[in-house]
């Protein structure tokens, strides 16, 4: 089986976001970058899915040549090989076309992203790229047990679960439950350093969005303490004052 | 122009969420002067259908059959792509709930046009500029994002937009496409809703618990207190992780990010990781032990105190305050 894993580098989820030049430029000073970690959770089962010479794994990025460390990390945990397609990521619609044009060149059994990336919580690439290849797509999956010729999958839904099956090929985007991440160990990291990593150069293509400029959530007012026994104080001002019960 | 909402069901029923749907995109047309229509896929009666009319929709496309009963994210996609080529819809919206995070990027390729999805206020439209706020950053900020396609495709975030009753009606049309094989691969083999449990993600209140509740055998009062409040319970991510509670009550950065009126924190001490994924709620409660957990810092309402004399005497508080209400 082969399979692509589409990954992205983003902030580390401990970063304190912030921006610069009016708000409009996210302040990168500082900040570290990281494999998405729902890309890490699809990365860990495409790497169980083929354990034991099954298949293959290539994991595919979008970005310029500050990403290859994160690209590194991923041959380390255990893909077998990855493609850079040498292009600042502008907005999903541009990364799933991208990726699209190389799955047109490559075919693969299955490609998984992770659920959304941590920074813009878009949970697109997976649905554009389904789109773009003409095949089925699954957004927010929490199990993925592969067959033969189809795969089984748990979906979440608002209050529940839906499992389907699915034909090969299909994409799916990855949320917790698929797999645990892995770490990688020290024979994977120094294996990654010879992995191959291919540069490709990216298709020109209209885009048709534009981040404008950021806000930070609106600070809260002072937190109203409430002693400890007076539970019944804190529910009248959940009624009366706040007017959320 | 007009404006299409997609008006998804759940077991033949509309959910909250989607009156804000409804309500948001009739905003967004009444902005630009033109009509609202909404297209139902499955199957869903009519005293149903006639809500929608009631929440703003001046015309509504009912697309039944039993291959459609449930979710078939490539057929549905294909359905709603022809109600707005039909509609000559300029702008559709949907409700950002998991079918809608599948269906949205799918339309949007479609019909060529601009995706923004974790939407959270109406469009600013300015000299033919089409501007929306969305969360980033996993709830630690908003991006606003211009769409310069001629058609936008836009999925709201649930419990960000109030419902509008219009009290209006709207005409009801029967509505089909031509389904093609390929739409229908993926077979949905099961369906498992737990009806007597608010949903997570477009739930009104939400109690929430962390480590500070020391093991999974006292969730009960968790579960108590949120079922008196009809609210849906959480956790943070070691209570997951732990196996504690299931990963799809993770409400955090890596997990779920809620917004809902009230969000009951008890025994979360508040990590950067855990407050993204809750930052948008109107309202923060939290109960823990130490003073100086950073949760106070981001809260509305706090107490200090163990959790397991706090909760049992809150949850005779509501009580109480239930009995005379």
């Amino acid at each position: 089986m082969k399979i692509l894993v589409c990954v992205s580098n983003v902030p580390d989820t401990t970063t304190k976001i912030t921006f610069t030049d009016n708000n409009t430029q996210f302040n990168t000073n500082g900040v570290q970058f990281i494999l998405n970690p729902y890309d890490e959770i699809a990365l860990a089962r495409a790497i169980e899915l083929t354990d034991g010479g099954k298949g293959t794994v290539t994991v595919i990025n979008v970005g310029d040549a500050s990403t290859e460390a994160t690209i590194r990390k991923a041959l380390a945990i255990g893909a077998t090989d990855a493609i850079r397609v040498n292009a600042k990521p502008h907005d999903a619609w541009y990364v799933a076309y991208q990726i699209a044009q190389y799955v047109k060149a490559n075919p693969f059994d299955l490609i998984l992203t992770g659920r959304e990336s941590i920074d813009y919580n878009g949970s697109k690439v997976a649905g554009m790229l389904g789109e773009l290849l003409d095949i089925p797509s699954v957004s927010i999956i929490k199990k993925l047990d592969a067959g033969d010729s189809e795969a089984t999958v748990e979906r979440e839904i608002e209050g529940g679960k839906e499992v389907l099956t699915i034909p090969y090929p299909f994409v799916a985007g990855a949320a917790e439950g698929v797999a645990e991440p892995k770490i990688p160990n020290m024979r994977g990291i120094m294996s990654a350093r010879t992995k191959p990593l291919t540069v490709v150069e990216p298709t020109e293509v209209k885009t048709f969005s534009e981040i404008v400029s950021y806000e930070t959530p609106a600070p809260r007012g002072q937190v109203k303490l409430v002693a400890a026994d007076d539970t019944a104080k804190l529910v009248e001002l959940l009624h009366a004052e706040a007017r959320v019960i | 122009m007009s404006v299409l909402i997609y008006a998804e069901n759940a077991g033949g029923k509309f959910k909250k969420s989607i009156f804000e749907a409804i309500s948001y995109a009739r905003a967004i047309a009444d902005q630009n002067n033109t009509s609202l229509t909404a297209v139902s896929i499955g199957n869903v009666d009519a005293a149903e259908l006639a809500l929608l009319g009631k929440y703003g929709a001046d015309k509504v496309l009912n697309v039944s059959g039993d291959k459609l009963k449930d979710f078939v994210n490539q057929a549905y996609a294909s359905i709603i792509t022809e109600a707005a080529k039909k509609e000559g819809s300029a702008v559709v919206v949907l409700s950002n709930t998991f079918s809608g995070r599948g269906l949205a990027p799918r339309v949007g390729v479609k019909l060529e046009a601009g995706v923004a999805d974790g939407v959270v206020a109406l469009p600013v439209q300015e000299g033919g500029s089409f501007k929306v706020k969305k969360t980033a950053f996993s709830g630690k900020a908003f991006a606003i994002v211009e769409l310069i396609s001629a058609i936008k495709v836009i999925a709201l975030v649930p419990n960000s937009y109030k419902v509008v009753e219009t009290g209006g009606t709207a005409q009801v049309e029967d509505f089909s496409v031509e389904s093609k094989a390929s739409d229908f691969k993926a077979m949905i083999k099961e369906i498992v809703r737990s009806s007597d449990k608010v949903s997570l993600p477009d739930a009104e209140i939400v109690v929430s618990g962390g480590r500070g509740l020391k093991g999974p055998e006292n969730w009960g009062m968790i579960e108590e207190l949120a079922s008196l409040l009809g609210a849906a319970t959480a956790c943070s991510k070691p209570v997951s992780d732990a196996g504690w509670r299931p990963h799809s009550e993770h409400v955090g950065q890596t997990g779920i990010a809620v917004s809902p009126n009230l969000y009951i924190a008890v025994g979360i001490s508040g990590a950067i990781q855990h407050l993204a994924g809750v930052s948008s709620s109107k309202v923060i409660v939290v109960i823990n032990k130490d003073p100086e957990a950073p949760f106070f810092k981001v809260a509305d309402y706090g107490i200090v105190g163990d959790a397991f004399e706090v909760l049992p005497k809150l949850i005779a508080a509501v009580k109480e305050y239930k009995a005379s209400a």
